[in-house]
């Protein structure tokens, strides 16, 4: 690995809000600066998070120097392809990756999470764990492997309500009715003593967004809600969390591969390439303006209603990188197609800095500017 | 459920039933194939004609196969009367069979053995038990350590030592030399201290063949259920630690324990014959031995059936008990 | 007894060898003193006397084995430690007296006054009943229930298992049918028993035989009252005549013996009943049940099978002392069925006599103390008659080697010279007799003679080797045997193993199918003799006739090696019960 050239504390763009620039380095000692200034809405403040897991073939490097900001009941959609590193770094915020790693195999964790004011890496591991289900929770892809399946659903969300907050079980059981009932699931009472298996996928899933909101957190992380599920349920899906973002307040990352599932959702919108990120902007200017190659990719094998499906799919060709061995330079070099439009072979020797492209737009390419703005003007826009 | 256990009691009926059938197959039909008169087997040496026909009357061996096997089925219900001649033998239900070698009925044998076996089994099993799922899960939560890797060359080497070595050994060590613990089988009834005493060396030397096999299995299943999404799930609503391993995947990894240790259990019953020969203890297991050497017939198909029994049963208990942890399977 | 008398063993020979050699490397480490302090008053000191010879009563006598009776009913017991045990329970009329080594096998009268007065030219036997015989209740043993006792052996549907001497020599045409078809209201209709009164017995013998009185001293020969006959069932609790009476009994585990208080002294010359209480524990271990004599834990091993190879070592070598290494009464040898070929012809059995390694063959059965002497002839030394010192076929020449010259001169004479191929069958269940058949085939295979060895399953003995038509099918050219006296004189050993009349097509005895009136004419004779010093006369000759034969290559005189716990009184070995000790004068109080 050569040119890991990743500068110290990256200018997090703020998610949503326009101001923030993070103040400065915290101390290395992980003394509490709270981030942002004393206005600020901003309480999630990722800095150059790196994860990365010794194996036997090496050392995988799936989140490699991470920055991102996110303000409270703002939307992030985090978007790429499997092995790009976006579950990762959920994980990772969630502090998942440093409880229940026994023996080898555990992950090498640097860099800094800002949650609420809090330091999470630096953190004792048991006051992470009082944040986690309270402060900030998940929803898992598959609910059906996520859910245990020796006990009622219901039994679950008490569960998760009672880990944080004492109370008898009985009105641990109403909240969880309760829950249930506000996630749409019909008849709450009864199906709360039902097991996950005789849940249907989109139930399913209603019921572990309930589960993961028990505890009405400021940070809810979804983690491919929607893949598991049929298109129409996708959409239900998608809208309840819409729906209970707004009701609830918390701040949501989707987690995603499919642009189209965050293209509704999201307010700003970060996509992750081989462990880092390659572009990061509101919504409208990622979706309109892209910046990336890799993004014009994304955008191309996105399915849209509105046009003919056979004409339009442009996908990216080419497999994701080995996060052992991330080509030198840029790591998308040997799927771009404009790799050699730069000068002086830089795509392949130099990695491209996150250079802000527009009003809280970023991205990390070596392209000029009016070369990308050309390309997606004339070749890709009209394709899509 | 009720259902289900209607559906699950009538398939043990039936496999008891094929059990009994072929069993008796083996002992009855075999022997006419070949040639060999079963009824030469029961008879000493100067035994004449006059004897081995009674004795093929009293076994009922004239009969056809089916009248032997329902005389047998209906023996194991209300009893039945073994004659010859001027002589007839009660044997009351639950008939088993009645022993020409011993001239008694089967089932008081059994009864008599089968608590030895009880005991044998049932102590071993919960040092087993507790001794392999305890190593296991350590070695699983300490996976890679010297803790795991010692504990599972240990766990190796308790799998591959014959009981008759390790049971030799120990008590030539802690009986025979060092005088810890008796070397004889003493009935609970006569004396606890002595039957706790010449039962410890028994246990301990059966539960660590198990409890290896145990370790070994707990360790791997617990690798597997750490793995899955539902403990990343348990984590990510803030459970404490042992509330993940102890309650979520417990649940999971006794599963596939719960169902060694019933066939196991089961099968233990009549199958402990290396040990209760190696320590002398007079329970099952010795007197199928005994009834093999000696070719006492009713005897082997008693401790078969029982045995069968036993599995049969200890698979039903376990099937249920599978009912009541997984949902899936009481449910589906 | 033949086949069934020694028992089971070796589960795990392997095993068992290694763990032999940790446990004596074990042993050299610290308990040596205490097991010094217990050895016995030295070896071979119960053999032909009486080691620690005392009459003190009280504690517990206590057994060990690894095989249960074939039944503990008197009347259906055929194994040899049956015989000995069952005194502890029944009487006879007469039996052995109590006396080591050869002494034993004097016969004196025990519920009788005397020996018979034998009248009508050996045709008739009485004897008078001494008083205060009682039964466990305290009943009177009177003659009617010795003649109802004996009466069982005929009802052989019922009650098999048992020797049949006294209903061959009293019904030889079994013209009674056992007592329950009698249709007699006592149940007392055989004509040859004549009970006139209570004290008075009568046996009548349609014709004359010299060991009539051997027979009576079986077990077989015990009174049985009539009213506590559980017919098949009364082995599992027989009613007791003897000086103890059954407590508890469960088959192939334990037996409680306890005084039988109307027993008396006084009226029993026999029995010492020293123990206050007799108790057994069966085990299938032999090598545990060796380390816990060891160990001090039992007295005897009631099968006196003798210690095994892993314990062996450690016995000899520590504990020599508390060995005792008796003759059994039992010939190992191989025989010749003359139906298969070409053991027809008397040259081809001469070659496998003079070819085979003796010595090598003593070793395979466990040297000269576990295995026994190396035998000449086919009559034990504890029968009278017998000279070991007779070797017809130099067997104890060239140390036991085999004779190799003249070995290839009978091949020639049998038209074999280059030798010739055939079947060795062994029991499968006795590791020993593998290695004496390997042993012979090694042996033969150096006078061009190749031995195949079969093994066969050894529980279905009368059905395979003891039926001519499999022998002479399965070509068994060589069948290899063990054979013990059921009394010891010529008839009680020899007689089913040459004698025309025990050729049987199942469960046949006389293997090599001798079959010559000139022999059978000795039995007769010898039966009809009353004086049994004749008798052995006759015996001798007629061991010589078949020693001519050449149909026997006998092995060994068996020896055993058995063990005696050092707290044991009053012990020897008796002739008569195939070198185990008398068990019914051992006490246990010094």
């Amino acid at each position: 690995m050569t040119t890991d050239s990743t500068p110290g504390p990256v200018p997090g763009p703020t998610v949503g809000k326009t101001s923030g620039t993070p103040a400065g380095k915290t101390s290395a000692v992980g003394e509490p600066v709270r981030p942002g200034a004393p206005d600020s809405n901003v309480f999630l403040d990722v800095r150059d998070l790196k994860i990365h897991f010794p194996t036997d073939d090496g050392l995988v490097k799936s989140v490699d120097g991470l920055s991102f900001q996110l303000e409270r009941g703002k939307t992030l959609g985090i978007v790429g392809e499997s092995g790009s590193g976006k579950s990762v770094t959920s994980l990772g915020i969630m502090g998942l990756h440093t409880v229940g790693q026994y023996g080898r195999g555990k992950a090498q964790i640097s860099g800094e999470i800002w949650f609420d004011g809090k330091e999470l890496l630096s953190a004792q591991p048991d006051d992470v764990r009082r944040l986690r289900g309270r402060e900030m929770s998940m929803i898992f892809q598959d609910p059906l492997s996520a859910m245990h399946p020796y006990f009622t659903v219901g039994a679950q969300i008490v569960e998760a309500y009672r880990v944080h907050h004492t109370v008898d079980k009985k009105a641990a059981k109403r909240r969880a009715i309760e829950l249930l009932d506000r996630v749409g699931i019909p008849q709450p009472d009864r199906r709360a003593d039902d097991y996950p298996h005789q849940f249907s996928g989109g139930m399913r899933q209603r019921a572990m967004i309930a589960m993961a909101l028990a505890n009405n957190p400021e940070l809810l992380i979804a983690d491919e809600p929607t893949t598991a599920l049929d298109v129409t349920v996708q959409a239900q899906i998608l809208d309840l969390i819409r729906d209970l973002q707004k009701e609830f307040g918390s701040a949501v990352i989707i987690i995603t591969h499919d642009l189209g599932v965050v293209a509704e959702l999201a307010d700003d919108i970060l996509v992750m390439y081989g462990g880092r990120c390659i572009e990061r902007g509101p919504a409208e200017k990622v979706f309109y303006e892209p910046q990336h190659p890799y993004t014009w990719g994304l955008l191309g094998s996105m399915p849209r209603i509105d046009r003919d499906q056979t004409a339009r799919l442009i996908p990216v060709k080419g497999s994701p990188p080995s996060l052992i061995n991330v080509p030198n330079g840029c790591a998308f070099n040997p799927r771009c197609p404009y790799a050699d439009i730069p000068e002086d072979n830089r795509t392949r020797t130099e990695r491209p800095e996150l250079r802000e492209v527009g009003s809280h737009h970023f991205s990390a390419c070596h392209m000029t500017q009016e070369e990308r703005t050309r390309i997606w003007t004339e070749e890709i826009a009209p394709k899509l | 459920m009720l259902a289900y256990l209607i559906r699950r009691l009538f398939a043990v009926v039936l496999t008891l039933m094929v059990v009994i059938l072929v069993t008796f197959g083996i002992f009855f039909i075999i022997p006419k194939w070949t040639g060999v008169d079963p009824a030469t087997m029961y008879v000493g040496k100067q035994a004449d004609a006059q004897a081995i026909e009674a004795i093929r009357q009293k076994l009922g061996l004239d009969d056809p196969i089916i009248v032997q096997f329902w005389e047998f089925l209906r023996g194991l219900f209300v009893g039945r009367d073994y004659t010859s001649g001027a002589d007839t033998v009660h044997c009351s239900a639950p008939c088993f069979g009645y022993s020409f070698r011993n001239e008694q009925p089967i089932w008081p044998v059994l009864t008599d053995r089968l608590p030895v076996t009880f005991g044998l089994a049932g102590g071993a099993a919960i040092l087993w038990v507790f001794g392999g799922v305890a190593t296991g899960i350590v070695s699983a939560l300490k996976r890679g350590t010297l803790w795991d890797r010692s504990a599972m060359t240990v766990a190796l080497a308790g799998v591959s030592l014959p009981i008759y070595f390790t049971g030799v050994v120990s008590l030539a060590i802690f009986s025979y030399q060092l005088d810890w613990v008796s070397n004889e089988y003493t009935e609970f009834g006569v004396n606890p201290g002595d039957w706790f005493s010449g039962m410890i060396l028994p246990w301990v030397t059966l539960a660590f063949l198990y409890a290896a096999m145990y370790a070994r299995l707990t360790r791997a299943t617990m690798l597997e259920v750490l793995g899955e999404d539902y403990i990343r799930t348990a984590r990510a609503k803030g459970l404490r630690e042992p509330v993940v391993i102890g309650k979520h995947a417990m649940r999971s990894t006794m599963t596939p324990v719960l169902t060694i240790l019933g066939m196991d259990l089961g099968a233990l019953i009549g199958g402990a014959i290396l040990t209760e020969t190696t320590f002398s203890l007079p329970g099952l297991g010795q007197a199928a031995v005994r009834a093999i050497s000696e070719r006492d017939l009713p005897l082997v198909l008693g401790v078969t059936l029982l045995t069968a029994g036993a599995v049969v049963i200890a698979n039903l208990i376990v099937d249920l008990l599978y009912a009541v942890i997984d949902p899936r399977v009481r449910l589906s | 007894m033949t086949t069934h008398r020694t028992s089971k063993r070796r589960l795990a020979i392997g095993s068992a060898v290694a763990v032999a050699a940790l446990l004596t490397t074990a042993g050299c480490g610290g308990g040596d003193d205490k097991e010094k302090k217990g050895s016995g008053p030295g070896y071979n000191a119960a053999v032909g006397k009486i080691a620690n010879p005392s009459e003190k009563k009280g504690g517990t006598l206590k057994f060990i084995g690894t095989q249960d009776a074939d039944s503990w009913d008197p009347q259906r017991g055929y194994y040899g430690f049956v015989w000995d045990y069952a005194r502890f329970y029944t009487r006879q009329l007469i039996t052995y007296k109590p006396a080591p080594g050869e002494g034993s096998q004097e016969l004196v009268p025990d519920m009788a006054t005397a020996t018979a007065k034998i009248s009508e030219g050996g045709k008739r036997y009485e004897y008078t009943l001494r008083d205060g015989l009682k039964w466990q209740d305290g009943k009177p043993i009177t003659s009617k229930d010795i003649k109802y006792g004996i009466e069982r052996i005929w009802a052989q549907d019922v009650l098999s298992g048992g020797p049949i001497y006294l209903k061959e020599v009293l019904d030889p045409k079994g013209e009674y049918k056992g007592p329950y078809k009698d249709k007699d209201p006592e149940k007392l209709g055989l004509k040859a028993i004549e009970t006139p009164n209570d004290k008075t017995i009568v046996f009548k013998l349609p014709k004359p035989n010299g060991d009539f009185e051997q027979m009576l001293a079986m077990p077989a020969a015990s009174p049985v009252p009539k009213d506590k006959d559980t017919g098949s069932r009364y082995g599992q609790k027989p009613f007791s005549s003897g000086p103890y009476q059954w407590v508890s009994y469960e088959s192939n585990k334990s037996m409680v013996l306890t005084r039988n208080p109307h027993w008396k002294k006084s009226s029993d010359p026999v029995r010492k009943a020293l123990p206050d209480k007799v108790t057994l524990t069966l085990i299938t271990n032999s090598d545990e049940m060796d380390k816990r004599l060891i160990k001090g834990n039992y007295d005897v091993d009631l099968n006196a099978t003798g210690v095994g190879q892993a314990g062996r070592v450690e016995a000899l070598r520590k504990h020599k002392g508390n060995i005792d290494n008796p003759l059994t009464g039992f010939i190992r040898y191989a025989v010749f069925p003359q139906t298969v070929e070409p053991f027809n012809n008397i040259e081809c059995r001469k070659a496998v006599i003079y070819g085979a390694d003796k010595k090598s063959l003593q070793t395979a059965r466990g040297g000269p103390q576990g295995g026994g002497d190396i035998a000449t002839n086919m009559l034990p030394p504890v029968v009278k008659g017998s000279d070991p010192k007779y070797d017809p076929y130099g067997a104890l020449e060239n140390n036991g080697g085999p004779d190799t010259a003249k070995a290839k001169e009978a091949l020639k004479k049998c038209g074999k010279p280059n030798g010739f191929e055939t079947t060795i069958a062994v029991r499968n269940n006795k590791p020993v007799e593998v290695a004496t058949a390997e042993s012979l085939q090694a042996s033969l295979s150096k006078i061009g003679i190749k031995a195949n060895i079969a093994p066969y399953d050894g529980s279905q003995t009368p059905g395979i080797i003891g039926n001519p038509k499999v022998v002479k099918s399965k070509n068994y050219g060589i069948i290899i045997m063990g054979w013990g006296p059921d009394f010891p004189t010529g008839q009680g050993f020899s007689m089913p193993l040459v004698h025309s009349k025990y050729i049987l097509n199942n469960g046949n005895n006389n293997y090599s199918m001798l079959n010559d009136p000139k022999i059978d004419a000795k039995f007769t004779e010898a039966e009809a003799e009353l004086d049994e010093n004749k008798a052995a006369e006759i015996y001798t000759e007629m061991n010589k006739m078949v020693s001519e034969k050449a149909v026997y290559l006998p092995f060994v005189f068996e020896k055993n090696i058995i063990w005696r716990s050092s707290r044991l009184t009053n012990v020897y070995t008796a002739h008569a019960y195939n070198g185990r000790y008398d068990y019914s004068a051992l006490g246990v109080v010094k």
